[in-house]
């Protein structure tokens, strides 16, 4: 129980710190960061419109109070859900706009992440378990080069060849014609929208995976209980699935979070390459509007998006390893 | 390791050997290699960091002779625009009539200028982070920093160092580095706080302390000696992630306005359409001499660990 609890604590206090961390990056510059940001978004000589402000310092909290005054009724702003409204999109709402493009980035991340780590605990622990051979030198070897390169840039070149040269996929967007919602064309056309980023990403996410698993995997291929179950004559199959790669697996689990803001970071320019509608490409939108209303709600749902699923991966681990729980609790 | 080249492994010998498991990184390791020459002996003795460490001064040579070597000024936009290649302009022009191979040579500048200092930065504070919170281990100055290194490691990096950036006004390089570094520190000082843990009760450290020696002193003049492959291995990685995090930053438009990386490189060439317009040289190349010096990065880092780990070494 202890265990759990302290996954918990330490789940709120992350949650806490990148919230207050959020509130505090834009006051961070000197002057009032309201007229500032209206400065900033009019033009350096354009007469300040004082409407304008007052929706900034709305957004900001009281301007003339303290900070900590600020702070709460920023806490409060957060607890209601009240993000303020997009400069981009206006008059839409941040939340409204988010909305929109949210489950585009969680079917591909989420997508993306559980192929890599399929892929790459699957290919790492053949590699270990085939040491040596030649699959084994071309997976560690071919890991290493890939694992340098950028997914934007794999986008790029995707983009190239199968959406320009060859035609074989759309270059843009998320769908054409059909009516977002559950029915087969929109599906089709989604499908077909997202295979090109998916792949940018699939082709550098699961090699941290790999070599990870490979790694802990060949440690465990060391060790005694590997010795015995091969003496008791359980046949080699028995002895790489059930004994060495079941225990291989558990660090890999707790690297699930770590990858999944790597996939994130990889997503952000990845859509705004392929123009795919999802997270990235509207933080890529935000960037260049100087949105920072829409800016500081992405970084910091992404953020949360991935201490839950650290939290997730805690408290998994803790079931699958009682060793953790022991350890710690 | 033999001279010659084998492209693929002879049977029985574990040709990814260097690339081994860092679990044990922070179990034994007072590295016997302890003087300065010596670690160039066992980097060197790695067929793969000799390879990496060619690579990086090539790059360095590129980068500090930029304006001998370079044809062109990167920013001079009065070629013909949209070039194939030629003796003039080797790689082709941009869409605004720019040199591309002057802007590739001028790019390796802030490439390797972000790597060294962002590198640097972040070692620094990983380091004196994680010395500090593993001497320190179970008071609450441990639990305050474990949980600051925590929470910074757990945080994706990329979606804050974008907010970060996109609220100043100047995007010169030194804000760069600077956001680069303190976002980039969690892992390594981690990795520290593990091993100065194993080291701690060294008898070594205790005769210090019955010398009557400081803190401060105990921990950066007689433990950190012992831990330099230890820092000089996330000083190559930190290094190298700087390096990859700038050319993102850059790719979303996020890069130092005033000089030309490979980042905004791909930036421009993804904002004119030079995919469209089937410019893929501009495109292909910034991308592909980028993950070149990554690669050469981490093969550098394959001989560095031989350094914090005897049992990788191979039989020289």
């Amino acid at each position: 129980m202890t265990y759990v609890a302290r996954k918990f604590g330490f789940f709120i206090a992350t949650l806490w710190a990148v919230v207050t961390l959020n509130f505090l990056i834009p006051r961070l510059q000197p002057g009032d960061p309201a007229e500032i940001m209206v400065k900033r978004l009019a033009g350096k000589d354009a007469a300040l419109d004082p409407a304008q402000v007052k929706a900034m310092r709305a957004m900001l909290g009281a301007p003339d109070g303290s900070l900590w005054n600020q702070y709460v009724t920023y806490l409060g702003e957060l607890v209601h859900g009240n993000f303020g409204l997009s400069y981009t999109y206006y008059p839409y709402s941040v939340t409204e706009v988010i909305g929109q493009a949210f489950w585009w980035t969680v079917v591909l991340v989420v997508f993306t992440q559980v192929v890599s780590f399929v892929v790459g605990v699957v290919l790492g622990a053949y590699a270990a378990w085939r040491r040596n051979s030649r699959l084994d030198s071309v997976v560690t070897l071919g890991s290493t080069f890939l694992g340098t390169l950028q997914p934007f840039w794999i986008g790029l070149l995707l983009l190239y060849v199968f959406g320009y040269t060859v035609g074989w996929f759309p270059t843009s967007g998320g769908y054409e014609e059909a009516t977002p919602g559950f029915n087969w064309p929109f599906i089709q056309e989604a499908v077909s929208h997202s295979f090109l980023p998916a792949l940018a990403l699939l082709i550098v996410t699961p090699i941290g995976w790999i070599l990870g698993m490979r790694n802990t995997m060949i440690m465990n291929l060391g060790e005694d209980y590997i010795r015995l179950a091969k003496a008791k004559g359980l046949p080699d199959r028995h002895v790489a699935l059930k004994y060495a790669a079941r225990n291989a697996l558990l660090p890999s689990v707790t690297g699930f979070a770590l990858a999944l803001g790597g996939v994130l970071g990889g997503a952000i320019l990845v859509e705004t390459v392929f123009d795919y509608p999802g997270l990235g490409r509207l933080m890529g939108e935000a960037v260049e509007n100087k949105d920072y209303p829409l800016l500081q709600t992405l970084m910091l749902l992404t953020t949360a998006g991935v201490l839950v699923a650290n939290l997730a991966a805690d408290l998994l681990y803790g079931v699958l390893d009682p060793r953790a729980r022991r350890a710690e609790g | 390791m033999t001279t010659e080249t084998t492209p693929l492994p002879t049977p029985g010998e574990d040709f990814m050997a260097e690339g081994e498991p860092r679990q044990d990184l922070a179990v034994e390791q007072v590295s016997d290699a302890t003087r300065p020459d010596q670690w160039w002996q066992v980097v060197w003795s790695s067929k793969k960091a000799r390879v990496g460490i060619g690579i990086v001064a090539v790059y360095v040579v590129v980068a500090v002779f930029a304006p001998l070597i370079a044809p062109h000024d990167p920013l001079d936009s009065s070629f013909v625009p949209l070039a194939g290649p030629s003796s003039t302009n080797w790689l082709g022009t941009t869409t605004s009539g720019q040199d591309i191979a002057s802007q590739l040579i001028y790019g390796a500048r802030i490439s390797l200028l972000v790597g060294l200092f962002a590198g640097l930065i972040a070692t620094v504070i990983a380091t004196v982070i994680g010395m500090i919170s593993g001497y320190a281990e179970g008071t609450i100055l441990d639990d305050l920093l474990s949980f600051v290194t925590n929470v910074a490691l757990v945080i994706p990096a990329l979606p804050l160092i974008i907010t970060l950036v996109a609220y100043s006004e100047v995007r010169g390089i030194w804000l760069i580095v600077g956001v680069i570094s303190i976002t980039s520190w969690a892992g390594a000082a981690r990795a520290k706080r593990a091993q100065i843990i194993t080291l701690r009760n060294r008898d070594f450290v205790t005769a210090a302390k019955f010398s009557g020696e400081g803190t401060w002193r105990i921990v950066f003049r007689e433990i950190m000696p012992n831990m330099t492959s230890l820092v000089a291995a996330s000083f190559v990685g930190a290094a190298t992630g700087a390096i990859a995090a700038e050319a993102g930053l850059a790719a979303l438009g996020l890069g130092d306005s005033q000089s030309v990386s490979w980042g905004t490189m791909l930036y421009q060439s993804n904002a004119q359409g030079a995919i469209a317009q089937g410019l893929w040289l501009w495109v292909f190349v910034p991308g592909l001499v980028l993950a070149i010096l990554m690669t050469a990065m981490t093969f550098i880092n394959f001989g560095v660990d031989l350094l914090s780990n005897p049992h990788l070494r191979e039989d020289a």
